[in-house]
């Protein structure tokens, strides 16, 4: 039998340290409901994820009543729309927006992600038509999630791609200025995008993924501070071997909750990515881990080393517990959704240039991360552009979803409630990148591409 | 066979393993397994308990374990054994 001492710690990590399943994600292939009448690929897509997806909150629900784990949010993740709308006669994509929003009201999920075109090397008809529609789409609709993949290892970084989706993000902020631009905090743009990520805003179900299938993304930051407390000055060997130990119990969970779930809805299970996500609640943070370690405040030099540390910790302690780890895995920092970065934002501890920095050695970019109303949208480009050559040279994926919050400048404050969290603004460079932007064209795959 | 484990931790009184156990049996719920300690000072129980016969749906058994725990001045809770497996044993 399980020890007491086993017994009341898994309960502690629950009760005490926020530890929970962040996500339970089904993701859907849609590729079957494309129609030459949009309205009837629409119907089609409807119909479909309200038939798959029509037991997914109940039978969550019920694993975490009998499990006694909290599983914080139920999702969805269809095929990337611009490749099932493309078939359909309309210059504007809105209306499938609509009817995944209207699915996901039927099914009672949070976030459903998809509305989404890979343009890693360039742009088909459907694909152009999406980016088009983002912005009336995203402020037509609450729960629905965008992403745009404009870089890859191997086919280097579509500049058109980049300098189009800072245009779009500045429009998707003016079209939710009465709601701090929130409207931008439901769009990822990425290199290197994978296709069974489990978490928002930048989870689709890929074009290698099977008809339907069950993902599960972790979380635990509370539970890894709570350990390292514990180990207060001891040395780095130690830290990563108590991060370790502690990831491997946080995944085992998660990966029984996926198999538990996948058997539930006869369902495959697909991964288990073992991310620490954060919530801006308190304890639940990845900065205050970060700044256990010994830094002062998050944002300080060593912060990078220490992500470091973490992140490869969490990575090789979860890899034993599960056989099929996949999605993002690694150390989340979006700076709205997490409490110990908001605070070191507003400070003025941590900078968006150290932000950059840092996503050098974690999953997964720039997230979530407000900038002034006025920032021009070449320069929402450049920051893509940066953090896409990182992505794409080391090989990893990495995202951007910044704010530029409508009518706030830097040191203001963005609200956008619920899961997303609040923001300080922060600054961006004032010097332009307009010209470099406008070049177009595409950055040549790297070196590190050339494997075969 | 289903188990679940079964934890109660607070002050210690007078009572509580009757408590507890009366739920139990009016659920014709198995105990197959009580250990107790202290533990931080506080009092802990472990109970080991076969739901497989349970008359008591999963959810309302939490809840009258709850409200139990309520009247006994302690927190009950009560969940799947699966969970502490996944997490402990390889």
């Amino acid at each position: 039998m399980i020890n007491n001492y086993e017994v009341i710690e898994t309960l502690k990590m629950i009760n005490q340290e926020n530890l929970d399943v962040r996500t339970v994600t089904m993701g859907i292939s849609l590729r079957d409901c494309a129609h030459s009448d949009p309205k009837i690929a629409c119907q089609n897509i409807y119909d479909k994820i309200t038939k798959y997806a029509e037991k997914l909150v109940p039978v969550a629900e019920g694993i975490e009543t009998e499990l006694g784990i909290p599983i914080v949010n139920k999702r969805i993740s269809v095929t990337p729309i611009s490749i099932v709308a493309e078939s359909s006669h309309t210059d504007n994509y809105t209306c499938f927006a609509k009817a995944l929003q209207k699915a996901a009201d039927e099914v009672g999920v949070n976030f459903l992600g998809g509305f989404s075109a890979l343009v890693h090397k360039g742009l088909t008809k459907g694909d152009d038509i999406l980016i088009n529609s983002i912005p009336e789409a995203l402020t037509a609709t609450r729960n629905i999630c965008s992403s745009v993949n404009v870089a890859s290892l191997k086919t280097g970084l579509n500049m058109d791609a980049v300098k189009r989706m800072g245009e779009v993000i500045v429009d998707l902020a003016h079209r939710t200025k009465d709601q701090d631009s929130i409207g931008c905090a439901k769009l990822v743009v990425f290199a290197n995008a994978v296709e069974d990520n489990p978490f928002m805003a930048g989870a689709f179900h890929g074009i290698g993924e099977p008809e339907c299938v069950i993902n599960v993304g972790v979380s635990g930051p509370g539970v890894v501070h709570s350990a390292l407390k514990k180990v207060k000055g001891a040395d780095f060997e130690t830290v990563a071997e108590t991060i370790k130990k502690t990831a491997f119990k946080i995944t085992r969970t998660g990966h029984m909750v996926a198999q538990e779930a996948a058997k539930r809805l006869g369902v495959p299970f697909g991964i288990v990515d073992l991310s620490l996500a954060p919530t801006h609640a308190i304890g639940d943070s990845v900065a205050r881990i970060l700044e256990e370690m010994g830094l002062e405040r998050c944002g300080t030099h060593g912060t990078t080393a220490a992500l470091a540390l973490l992140n490869d910790a969490v990575k090789k302690g979860g890899m034993f517990a599960s056989s099929f780890v996949g999605g993002l895995s690694g150390a989340f920092i979006p700076v709205s959704e997490d409490e110990g970065m908001i605070e070191a934002a507003a400070m003025g501890a941590l900078s968006l240039d150290k932000l950059e920095a840092m996503t050098c050695v974690c999953s997964v970019g720039l997230d979530m991360i407000a900038v002034p109303g006025d920032t021009p949208a070449s320069t929402i480009s450049a920051i893509i552009a940066d953090e896409a050559a990182i992505g794409v040279v080391n090989q990893k994926t990495t995202a951007v979803r910044v704010i530029p919050a409508y009518g706030k400048k830097e040191g203001d404050f963005v609200e956008f409630g619920g899961l997303l969290g609040k923001a300080p603004v922060m600054g961006v460079h004032p010097y332009s990148s307009e010209e470099f932007i406008a070049r177009g064209g595409r950055i040549p795959a790297p070196i590190q591409s050339l494997k075969n | 066979m289903e188990k679940a484990v079964l934890t109660v931790i607070g002050k210690d009184r007078t009572g509580i393993i009757h408590g507890v156990s009366g739920v139990l049996l009016d659920a014709d719920i198995n105990i197959m397994d009580i250990s107790q300690t202290i533990m931080q000072d506080m009092f802990t129980m472990v109970m080991l308990v076969d739901i497989a016969n349970s008359k008591v749906e999963f959810t309302s058994l939490k809840e009258i374990l709850r409200e139990e725990g309520k009247r006994l001045g302690v927190e009950i809770t009560i969940c799947h054994e699966q969970i502490f497996n996944s997490m402990h044993r390889i």
